[in-house]
């Protein structure tokens, strides 16, 4: 690496144009949003740059903190259920075969490089009350069900398909669907980089599976399982365009009322300020996991 | 099944020969593909209602490719992607050699701003995009391909720290002694660039671009914020198809971009590998 003072036209000639166009249609851009956050609506498309914190004041009334406490459950449960659902899978690609490895790995990051939307919209088929699931719940409730009178229960009746669109449950297994290649990939890589010899030496010694798990590859995994929480937090907590999709009028996150300030209510700085607080969490949440693996690296 | 031809015992550690843990990977991968899986056959059906199949047709292919607003969506990302791939590979790259070779005031600063594209949320950036063009007045009725200007601009914003990103760990495992040589027999800074080093990141700027072009490809929310009513993109074409119904000719036009991604990614993996073991082999 050298001084930028020795050969200041080349760093000129390779610095300008990058830095520029972050600085342009980056920085500046988020700049006026930081800025509109401060302001307030003068008629229809006049903002006035008041540095009034209301804005942010009304963001905690309950109404919004609500929807912004919502956000968060859904995507805490998101990645909890990505973690279970994804550390088995982590282990099992560490433990496969050389000849298996790489085809494991392709098979889960497959998904992660289809266009978002048309996996919601796979989603959308699959939940409907004709969809699929219902299709086959309800098929194997008419093959079956018969069998139920053998045991001396009375028939059951037709079959009521369940509603699994456009609910809660929906976004939550929505945004499982899309992030759990977010989870599986660093757990993978933190748990391939795990001295085996330690995990062994754990059983020789008498723990069990569930034990060596839990003392041994948890704590040492640590931080590739806390990249892996924040990876899969952060865009869940952002998320648009699934409970847009599969969610129902009282799934709406945080970034659904975003869109909807800049889009219908046109209540621009109010929306501003919102996209504030969804990037400070943001922020907090990186600083968290930088923080963490810093202590990390301090302990090898 | 790998393991039934050997009648070896499973070793403790072989996780993966256990069968509740294939037992569970399975069905991660039926829960990942099944939706994709079904979405694509259903696009062969000889049904409106999508649920029964009813025997095999091509005519929901021929409905989307003739579906002129759904084509020109279509086009519009492909233009797009294009441009915003090729100022992003070189934005990228600069951006790469800069941080890889140059020590400067303010560096971490700018590679936190660098690095910043791609954690902000999406509708953050959405939204900042929005705002930045309703301000500056960003011409809306222009003809095409350049009605597309506000678009491209934001999708160069969020791919080139991307390929920034891949690029420099390409330049990790460059001999800087081979540069240095190259000027000892005489090449000037412009030569050893264009014939020692730019041929050692090639790979690097291929995937980036590959990533690039997929990124843009894909962009829902960005897009959504900065199109107007004559500048569609196929992923909003689709969301605003899908919002009202479930139909055989959207199941086509999403096959037609999952055989795309699939494409473009195995050319990818295949770059990767190749750029893996041109390092290995150095």
């Amino acid at each position: 690496m050298e001084s930028w003072k020795n050969h200041k036209a080349l760093f000129a000639a390779v610095a300008t144009a990058p830095l520029t166009w972050l600085i342009l249609f980056f920085l500046l851009p988020l700049g006026i949003v930081w800025l509109y956050s401060f302001g307030t609506n003068q008629g229809l498309t006049q903002i006035d740059i008041s540095g009034t914190f209301a804005n942010y004041a009304r963001a905690l009334e309950p109404l919004y903190l609500g929807i912004l406490w919502k956000s968060v459950l859904v995507a805490g449960a998101t990645t909890i259920i990505c973690l279970v659902v994804g550390f088995p899978v982590a282990l099992a690609i560490v433990f496969a075969s050389d000849k298996w490895k790489p085809w494991l790995l392709l098979g889960i990051m497959l998904p992660f490089w289809t266009n978002l939307l048309i996996r919601t919209y796979a989603l959308m088929a699959v939940l409907r009350t004709e969809g699929y699931a219902n299709q086959t719940i309800g098929w194997l409730h008419d093959k079956f069900g018969g069998l139920m009178t053998l045991g001396g229960l009375p028939p059951p009746g037709a079959y009521e398909p369940m509603h699994l669109l456009y609910n809660n449950f929906a976004v939550i297994f929505g945004l499982v669907y899309v992030h759990l290649p977010f989870m599986v990939l660093p757990l993978y890589a933190a748990l391939d980089k795990l001295d085996k010899s330690l995990i062994e030496a754990s059983l020789d010694l008498g723990a069990g599976h569930l034990r060596t798990l839990l003392m041994i590859v948890a704590p040492l995994a640590a931080p590739g399982i806390i990249s892996g929480i924040i990876i899969t937090f952060v865009p869940a907590l952002g998320a648009y365009l699934t409970p847009d999709l599969l969610g129902g009028p009282d799934s709406q996150m945080i970034a659904n009322v975003i869109e909807r300030q800049f889009k219908r209510a046109n209540d621009w700085p109010f929306g501003a300020a919102l996209s504030f607080i969804l990037m400070y969490a943001t922020f907090i949440a990186i600083a968290f996991q930088a923080m963490k693996a810093r202590q990390a690296e301090a302990r090898q | 099944m790998i393991g039934l031809g050997k009648r070896t015992p499973i070793a403790p550690l072989e996780y993966t020969r256990r069968l509740w843990m294939r037992a569970w990977v399975g069905l991660v991968l039926f829960f990942l593909y099944a939706p994709l899986i079904t979405l694509v056959a259903f696009s062969f059906n000889d049904s409106r209602r999508n649920i029964v199949w009813r025997g095999f047709t091509f005519k929901y292919y021929e409905k989307a490719l003739n579906n002129d607003s759904l084509m020109e969506a279509l086009v519009n990302s492909i233009t797009i992607a294009a441009l915003a791939t090729a100022v992003s590979v070189v934005l990228g790259a600069l951006a790469a050699v800069m941080l890889w070779r140059f020590r400067f005031p303010m560096k971490a600063a700018a590679e936190g701003a660098m690095a910043l594209p791609i954690v902000v949320p999406e509708i953050c950036m959405g939204v900042a995009m929005l705002v930045f063009f309703a301000k500056i007045g960003f011409p809306t009725d222009l003809p095409w391909p350049f009605n597309l200007g506000a678009i491209t601009i934001a999708h160069i914003t969020f791919c080139f720290p991307f390929v920034t990103m891949v690029v420099r760990s390409r330049l990790a495992s460059f001999n800087r002694e081979e540069e240095e040589a190259a000027k000892d027999l005489g090449a000037n800074e412009w030569q050893a660039f264009r014939d020692v080093l730019l041929p050692h990141m090639k790979p690097g700027l291929v995937a980036g671009a590959l990533l690039a072009f997929t990124l843009s490809l894909d962009d829902f929310v960005i897009t959504f914020f900065t199109s107007g009513p004559n500048t569609v993109t196929f992923p909003v074409k689709v969301y605003s198809m899908v919002r009202f119904s479930v139909t055989p000719e959207v199941n086509a036009a999403s096959a037609m971009v999952i055989a795309l991604t699939v494409i473009l990614t195995t050319i990818t993996l295949k770059m990767q590998s190749r750029m893996g073991t041109i390092a290995q082999g150095h």
